[in-house]
């Protein structure tokens, strides 16, 4: 009889009487709703040229800073543009920002944090820069860079990735740091296996589910911090109808057109809110030994 | 600290952008440009150019202004007390209100109060920090009146004006840390409830609220102390927005302003002395951590 590894999920899983994980992903109300709310704003972002109603960027003075009406679902602005459509526009940057900088930071967070929890000469270099960056407040580093080299969507995407890179090693780091004394780790090491295989087969599985966790956190407080960035007028070209600009544009007509911050600010909450309580779930279901730690 | 000034320092230099072409304007001649660099001694090697501003870092300096001219240090100075006063009003507030909430919370875990502190901490953790200060603005500002709308008062003006101003930017700024806070009191109280001394303390026939307060809480008090600490990095970020949202002259205005006139001297000096309060910070914690628990030795 051959025994089959199985992931925590799976056994779950079968306890729950499901067939598949994802099934018992699904089963798990945090998932399906964060799941949901995201899902929601994807399908949002990526059919935004056939449910915008008025050109995102057309201008109509005679209808400036009107309210929401049945032309203007959500009002418009000071050059009465349309901010529904503006705000289903935003959808795509905020996406865009928040799942590269989460696919960025954490991939070269792993390959960072593999190396310097496993390799113990370096860890002390690396954690000492690490520390260095962690040390600037992550929202000042991103506006420092900004300034300097000039806003554009990538800019924005590196900047804000930069600042997130540390916490990811520091997670990777940790869990390498405790598995490299596991047992299994230590027989394949007097087996002769090669380093790389190590790090691949025996100690990055172990590291997968806690990375896709961090992952989603790391793509909320991203979306947020692209949202302020823009705010500030460090972000994004003001030109793009990021949720950010939009709010940065509404700043000055705050007191008689709220509506101009309030659509896209609501979008974002509901957006990082959906990634936050994904996050949750894929963490209780993915993850045990985290759920009990926060 | 001597690595965040280097990182700083070559983030600032090596990146793309010459300082002295953007102070000199559109229509400087090449001969303008190099006086300017000349004068901001941007024409030495970098190394000299490095110790040049350690030098003058270890006697306090942090530069010169480029737009006005005058000591960044004392534009930081100036800028203090508003940005102190949020910080602290802000940190007072979520300790008092998430720490009892996090208490409860554990104490009654699985009830519908646990759940509500819960859905409210998740509710907190995504809720943009300006999109929350334009809300309560309109609510309390604009439609009930109760608060000023924007602005700050300085504490030597009067204390009530002072704290009257300060209300909603805390309350704004504080929802965020009381998420974190109660959710790690939460955490950290429910796992010491399941120590054996915990039971033991039951089975002497303690009551529940003695043992939480003499035996639970001293316990938990550590990973407590460590999420502010970790909250103090947070708060410097969003001092920078609420500052923003709510029109207070502050250090976060001060970055902004410096971000968007290109104000390098300003903008290092600004991270600089963040991170030197975040170093402080964190050794200070360090510290809490021996009082607090006194198996923690160093």
């Amino acid at each position: 009889m051959t025994l089959k590894p199985e992931t925590y999920p799976a056994i779950l899983a079968k306890l729950k009487g499901l067939t598949t994980w994802p099934a018992l992903l699904i089963s798990n109300s945090s998932v399906a709703i964060g799941g949901f709310l995201l899902l929601f704003v994807a399908i949002t972002a990526l059919l935004a040229p056939v449910l915008f109603t008025v050109e995102p960027t057309s201008m109509h003075p005679i209808d400036r800073l009107k309210g929401p009406s049945s032309g203007f679902w959500f009002g418009t602005d000071m050059y009465g543009r349309d901010i529904y459509s503006r705000t289903v526009f935003g959808c795509r940057i905020s996406l865009a920002v928040g799942f590269s900088v989460a696919v960025l930071s954490v991939s070269i967070g792993l390959v960072v944090g593999l190396v310097a929890g496993y390799f113990r000469w370096l860890d002390a270099i690396v954690m000492r820069i690490m520390d260095g960056i962690m040390a600037i407040p992550g929202i000042l580093l991103a506006i420092a860079m900004l300034a300097l080299a000039g806003a554009s969507l990538k800019t924005v995407i590196l900047a804000i990735t930069i600042p997130e890179i540390p916490r990811v090693v520091r997670l990777v780091r940790g869990i390498v740091l405790g598995l490299r004394e596991e047992p299994y780790v230590e027989s394949a090491i007097s087996l002769g296996t090669r380093t790389p295989k190590i790090l691949i087969r025996h100690i990055l599985p172990n590291i997968v589910a806690p990375l896709i966790v961090q992952g989603t956190y790391v793509c909320a407080s991203a979306m947020i911090l692209e949202a302020i960035l823009s705010f500030l007028g460090a972000g994004v070209p003001p030109e793009t109808p990021s949720w950010g600009n939009i709010m940065a544009e509404g700043k000055s007509y705050f007191q008689i057109a709220p509506w101009i911050i309030f659509f896209p600010g609501l979008y974002l909450a509901l957006t990082v809110l959906g990634v936050n309580v994904l996050g949750d779930g894929l963490r209780d279901t993915l993850d045990p030994r985290l759920a009990k730690q926060l | 600290m001597g690595i965040v000034a280097l990182f700083v320092f070559l983030l600032l230099h090596l990146s793309p952008g010459d300082p002295a072409t953007i102070i000199a304007g559109d229509y400087a001649s090449p001969a303008d440009i190099a006086r300017i660099r000349a004068q901001l001694g941007l024409d030495q090697p970098l190394h000299i150019q490095f110790t040049t501003w350690l030098m003058q870092l270890s006697r306090g300096d942090l530069g010169v202004s480029i737009f006005s001219n005058l000591p960044v240090s004392q534009l930081i100075l100036q800028r203090v007390e508003p940005t102190l006063s949020l910080a602290l009003t802000t940190l007072i507030f979520a300790i008092v209100v998430a720490i009892p909430l996090g208490i409860l919370a554990a104490w009654k875990a699985g009830s519908w109060v646990d759940r509500t502190v819960m859905a409210f901490s998740v509710l907190g953790f995504s809720t943009p920090v300006f999109v929350l200060g334009y809300a309560l603005i309109y609510i309390f500002a604009l439609q009930l009146g109760l608060f000023p709308v924007q602005g700050f008062v300085s504490i030597t003006d009067g204390i009530i004006p002072f704290l009257h101003r300060l209300v909603l930017p805390s309350i704004t700024l504080s929802v965020i840390f009381i998420a974190l806070f109660a959710r790690i009191t939460r955490a950290s109280i429910l796992e010491i409830l399941n120590e054996d001394y915990i039971r033991t303390a039951k089975s002497k026939g303690l009551g529940e609220r003695s043992i939480l307060a003499r035996h639970a809480l001293p316990n938990a008090a550590v990973p407590i102390v460590t999420v502010i600490g970790i909250g103090f990095a947070l708060l410097i970020g969003g001092v920078v927005v609420t500052e923003s949202v709510y029109n207070i002259p502050g250090l976060g205005r001060l970055t902004v302003d410096a971000v968007l006139r290109r104000d390098y001297p300003v903008i290092q000096g600004i991270i600089l002395v963040f991170s030197g309060l975040y170093v402080l910070i964190n050794l200070i914690i360090d510290l809490l951590y021996v009082a607090l628990d006194p198996r923690i030795r160093f």
